[in-house]
């Protein structure tokens, strides 16, 4: 990471807000007043770093001119969004989680007619095709519904391509593998150059939407949420927003999957999940 | 290079120091260890330290700090609030902030200097929360990670300390540390248990 000069604290800045922190509260407002994202009750600290790099890429000499840019260019404002929002996911990731909703929760998803299964935060799209191949593998995919929604439309492209880069390949091998995979991984995929092509009709039934934890509303009743590493972002607040959407989202009994850090502790919603697994993050609907 | 004690100790009375963070890697499980194992059980104020591993899901880091160490240890969760009398660890695998509430953040952007949890991470967000009521530390250490961190402590006022490299089982850390932020205080270890105590005993009063 580059060490150029970040905007820094001085005397009188201290006892109150900082320059740049009125700088992030403006810009997060115009963001909501003029795109509809709202970012204002993400959690700071982190966000605070990402603005700041994105100052950087974008040649900004401060966030108020950033604000000028992003209000009046919306590719600016797509480009800011890619530092707001955080692509960084792989397949199977943590291994033991997928193999926990295979022994534990699609044995019970499987007495369903029919299923859906909501992925929340589904970033670029490694995610849904794990859960593809999970539930293809379990007999479950074509009676199921996938949907897979996140605030970033280019890393929902991404997703929906379902292209992604070869050496990744070596890793998301080792995962599926622990996470009780069936068949070679290689299966799934087509090498061509640097990039493994997904086979297409594990996405037949999946829907990708925009949808936003912090501003939209329930869509659809669903079996399975799977959100991870999403709430981690956000504020306490926002958390139980976001948490009260899968409660309500979710049928009677149905699943909740979290990130490995993530929990149910601090929330207001921690009495009405039961944990399945407390190391797995993986609950149930009370 | 080396300050006495009657330097810090001039140095702490003048402040009112609410938090520790703390850095290292190569060498860092035996040198934290040096350093906590003296503190008081009635230590006043929150310790946040990171300490590199190689990448694994679970950390034993609390559960073995806590055989030797008097106050509570934990591993920082998403969104807890900071308590006084508590030695936090980073998990592993995620950056750890420290929020304006004074409740941790996990996060998973790329790792900065190879490392995530990243010492630059938490440092940042630490001055930024606690400005000059806020002590950094950084150890031994094979890269440099929390250079630019406790530069930013500094920068806000607050209270900065590096090991005294020779002393340091890896030096780079530590010297990338001196020239980029130069510390308040170059340590030794004993030295560094000392003024820990030192800031506690502060809060206190």
């Amino acid at each position: 990471m580059s060490k150029a000069t970040i905007p820094t604290k001085t005397g009188a800045e201290n006892t109150r807000l900082s320059t740049l922190d009125i700088e992030l509260r403006l810009l997060l407002e115009a963001i909501y007043l003029r795109y509809n994202y709202d970012f204002r009750d993400y959690a700071g600290a982190s966000q605070k770093r990402r603005v700041v790099q994105a100052l950087r890429a974008l040649n900004c000499q401060s966030v108020s001119e950033l604000q000028a840019l992003v209000l009046h260019d919306q590719s600016i404002f797509m480009h800011l969004l890619q530092y707001l929002t955080i692509p960084v996911s792989e397949m199977f990731r943590d291994p033991s989680y997928f193999a926990r909703l295979r022994e534990e929760v699609l044995p019970v998803l499987k007495t369903y007619p029919s299923l859906k299964v909501w992925i929340a935060g589904c970033s670029t799209g490694e995610e849904v095709y794990s859960f593809a191949i999970l539930l293809k593998e379990e007999d479950l995919l074509d009676r199921t519904i996938i949907y897979a929604t996140d605030i970033n439309p280019q890393s929902l492209e991404k997703a929906r391509k379902g292209v992604f880069a070869l050496d990744r390949m070596q890793l998301y091998t080792k995962n599926y593998q622990q996470a009780g995979g069936k068949r070679a991984f290689s299966d799934y995929y087509t090498a061509a150059y640097n990039a493994a092509l997904f086979d297409r009709s594990l996405c037949d039934n999946v829907t990708f939407a925009d949808h936003s934890l912090a501003t939209d509303t329930v869509f659809s009743e669903t079996h399975l949420v799977s959100c991870r590493n999403v709430l981690i972002y956000f504020n306490r607040g926002l958390q139980d927003r976001a948490l009260g959407l899968f409660h309500e989202s979710l049928c009677h009994r149905g699943f909740l999957g979290l990130g490995s850090k993530e929990s149910l502790d601090f929330s207001d919603y921690s009495h009405r999940f039961e944990a399945i697994d407390k190391r797995e993050r993986i609950f149930r609907k009370l | 290079m080396t300050r006495t004690q009657a330097d810090y100790t001039q140095l702490i009375t003048s402040r009112h120091i609410e938090a520790v963070v703390i850095g290292a890697s190569a060498g860092g499980v035996e040198a934290m260890l040096h350093l906590f194992r003296s503190l008081p059980q009635r230590y006043q104020l929150p310790i946040i330290a990171i300490l590199h591993m190689r990448e694994m899901r679970e950390s034993k880091l609390a559960d073995l700090f806590q055989h030797y160490v008097s106050i509570k240890v934990k591993e920082a969760q998403d969104k807890e609030t900071i308590r006084n009398n508590t030695l936090y660890f980073a998990g592993p695998g995620y950056h750890l902030s420290i929020e304006q509430s004074r409740e941790f953040s996990l996060s998973c952007e790329p790792p900065v200097h190879f490392s995530r949890p990243a010492i630059d991470f938490l440092m940042e967000s630490a001055a930024d929360t606690y400005g000059e009521r806020l002590a950094g530390i950084l150890l031994t250490g094979a890269n440099e990670d929390g250079a630019v961190g406790l530069q930013k402590i500094k920068h806000a006022g607050g209270l900065t300390v590096v090991q005294d490299p020779q002393e340091a089982m890896a030096d780079y850390m530590p010297l990338a540390a001196i020239k980029l932020a130069a510390p308040h205080l170059v340590l030794g270890l004993r030295d560094i248990q000392q003024f820990l105590i030192a800031l506690g005993e502060q809060h206190v009063h």
